[in-house]
């Protein structure tokens, strides 16, 4: 025991750990919070399709400066890349994948949760297919410009988020603090408006509350958390992260805020397990998380079965 | 007595296809409407249309009275999402709350104290904080009444309150929507239950297929040709439907091919859930 404090400990005073675990714990809170309300709405799912959404996103980020060095060396009739290109690409390289990530997939969630009558007939058909598309181009993209010889490893580690989390950079750490805090501050202060458009929407909408504008405001903090979350668990991963926790605490609790802070609590603990766990036994950071909330979710369940029968 | 919603010769339906044609009628503050017809006479379209929740296609509902969206209770027909929700009975009492809170984004405590007056209201103080999953029927019926009264001080509409509910939790919840009528406040009631009707409402508008059969006071529906025939088929042979509904006309294929539709898939529903019942009992002997 004493010899895996101090491994633990050894390991913590690297600052790409330390990175790890702000931003694992921020991701689970922040996740597990709007899970309870998605999982309510009946989109579950959702988080799903706007993972894959990101990983299409991502391999374009990925891939843009070598598409862009190509495109201008097919133009020029020498076949040379010209300066200004050049530079263009390095920009594009430079910039942080997040900055392309995000406005794409804020797109996507918020055409897919658009309100309207039929929104919900056509949804899960229009998650699908949004999901396989940008995995199928996503996909494609990387191995038609590939940025490294290990395609295959950086499919993997974009959609199971192998590594990524250990290889943050400080500027990562600083967006997803500001982003957690963003998405944090929207939901205390509109708590009770979230409750209300999540429970009924016709009530809402019928006594002068602005349901349609709320449910937009979810679509954009929905994916907020997944661009988060897309560097802890990789995309495939984060729906588990959405929905387990706050299903586990619906198994116990009762009441709308029972379930969600029991849901931040599981969420937050479950990656701090996943985390230091993974560190020991070097497993992958995203599968043992969920493997945790997993477990949780097991748990609950004989939990509510016990209670039940009392 | 001011009127509160006029509607002028409205017509209502979903996207290209109308449901109801025709419809006039207007509430008076402190009345008691009750709105009667078949299954997909347009009579929940017409509630929601009242609120504001679809356009009207033609025509115009009005409100009137300085009426506002925040002194409009709602009792919407339970949805399938709000059967498993994990909430307190306090939470979703204190939620119909919410349009009083503006911009605040929490709870004052004079709206607390209107929940909790409102769950007294109807008796389901020692309910507060059960979950909403776990109760009755009439139970969680009475918990979106309180709702309701939280967000309303004059209009309440009720959409098929009663549904699902076993005779005595019935009468209860029609005692109460009588009390808080005559506590001030007008009621709009959906309602298949004819007998319910003519004996709570003070006016009563039926609808019937594509067009409005009837609007008018209780009495006047009691001797008029559509209200005789109708509480004479609910009462007495179901088989018989009254004359004016008999023949949908014919205007376009669509609602003729889904009234031919409907017997088709019906007997076919209950065909097979005769032959499961068979096969059951079969295997049971």
């Amino acid at each position: 025991m004493g010899e895996m404090i101090d491994k633990l400990s050894s390991y913590l005073e690297y600052p790409f750990v330390q990175y790890a675990v702000i931003v694992g714990l921020l991701i689970a809170l922040c996740s597990s919070l709007l899970g309870v309300t998605l999982v309510l709405k009946r989109f579950s799912f959702i988080g799903d399709g706007l993972s894959h959404v990101a990983f299409g996103a991502m391999s374009l980020a990925a891939v843009l400066p070598v598409i862009i060095k190509e495109i201008a060396a097919g133009i020029s009739a020498s076949g040379e890349v010209s300066g200004t290109a050049k530079s263009i690409a390095d920009f594009v390289a430079d910039l942080n994948n997040n900055y392309i990530v995000l406005p794409i997939t804020l797109i996507a969630a918020i055409l897919l949760l658009r309100p309207g009558k039929n929104a919900k007939i056509k949804g899960d058909a229009a998650v699908a297919m949004i999901s396989v598309g940008s995995l199928a181009v996503g996909y494609m993209l990387m191995n038609r410009f590939p940025t490294s010889s290990n395609i295959s490893g950086d499919v993997c580690s974009t959609l199971f988020g192998s590594t990524s989390i250990l290889t943050l950079k400080p500027d990562d750490v600083n967006l997803c603090i500001l982003l957690s805090i963003v998405v944090l501050l929207i939901f205390i202060l509109f708590y009770n408006k979230i409750f209300a458009v999540t429970f009924d929407e016709n009530f809402s909408k019928a006594t002068g509350i602005k349901a349609d504008g709320y449910n937009l405001l979810i679509a954009v903090v929905t994916a907020l958390i997944i661009v988060l979350a897309m560097n802890l668990v990789g995309s495939l991963l984060i729906s588990a992260l959405i929905i387990f926790p706050s299903l586990s605490a619906m198994r116990v609790f009762k009441s709308f805020r029972g379930v969600i802070i029991c849901s931040a609590i599981i969420s937050v603990i479950c990656a701090a397990v996943g985390i230091f766990a993974s560190i020991l036994m070097s497993t992958p950071v995203g599968s043992t998380i969920v493997s945790a909330d997993i477990l949780v979710f097991f748990v609950f369940c004989i939990i509510s079965k016990i209670t039940k029968r009392a | 007595m001011s009127k509160q919603i006029i509607c002028k010769n409205a017509t209502l339906g979903y996207e290209n296809m109308t449901v109801a044609a025709g419809i006039d009628f207007s509430v008076g503050s402190g009345d008691y409407l009750c709105i009667l017809g078949e299954n997909g006479s347009g009579k929940s379209t017409l509630i929601k249309t009242i609120l504001g929740l679809k356009p009207v296609d033609s025509g115009s509902i009005e409100w009137s009275d300085g009426l506002k969206p925040s002194e409009i209770g709602y009792l919407p027909q339970q949805t399938l999402v709000q059967r498993d929700f994990p909430a307190s009975v306090y939470e979703i009492v204190l939620s119909g709350c919410l349009s009083k809170t503006g911009m605040r984004p929490f709870y004052s405590r004079e709206q607390k104290e209107l929940a909790k007056s409102n769950m007294e209201r109807l008796g389901i103080s020692e309910l507060s904080k059960r979950c909403y999953r776990e109760l009755s029927g009439g139970q969680q019926q009475r918990v979106l009444l309180a709702r309701a009264l939280c967000a309303t001080t004059k209009l309440l509409l009720l959409d098929e309150p009663v549904t699902g509910l076993d005779p005595k939790a019935q009468t209860d919840l029609y005692e109460m929507i009588k009390t808080l009528n005559d506590s001030g406040i007008t009621i709009i009631m959906v309602s298949h239950d004819v007998n319910a009707a003519v004996r709570y409402a003070s006016h009563v508008l039926h609808m019937g297929h594509q067009k409005q059969l009837f609007f008018g006071s209780k009495e006047d529906y009691l001797v008029s040709k559509v209200g005789k025939s109708f509480i004479i088929t609910e009462n007495g042979d179901e088989g018989d439907t009254p004359e004016p509904e008999k023949k949908p006309k014919e205007k376009s294929d669509a609602p003729a091919l889904l009234a031919a539709a409907v017997p088709v898939a019906a007997a076919a529903a209950a065909s097979i859930t005769i032959s499961k019942l068979l096969k059951l009992k079969g295997r049971r002997s």
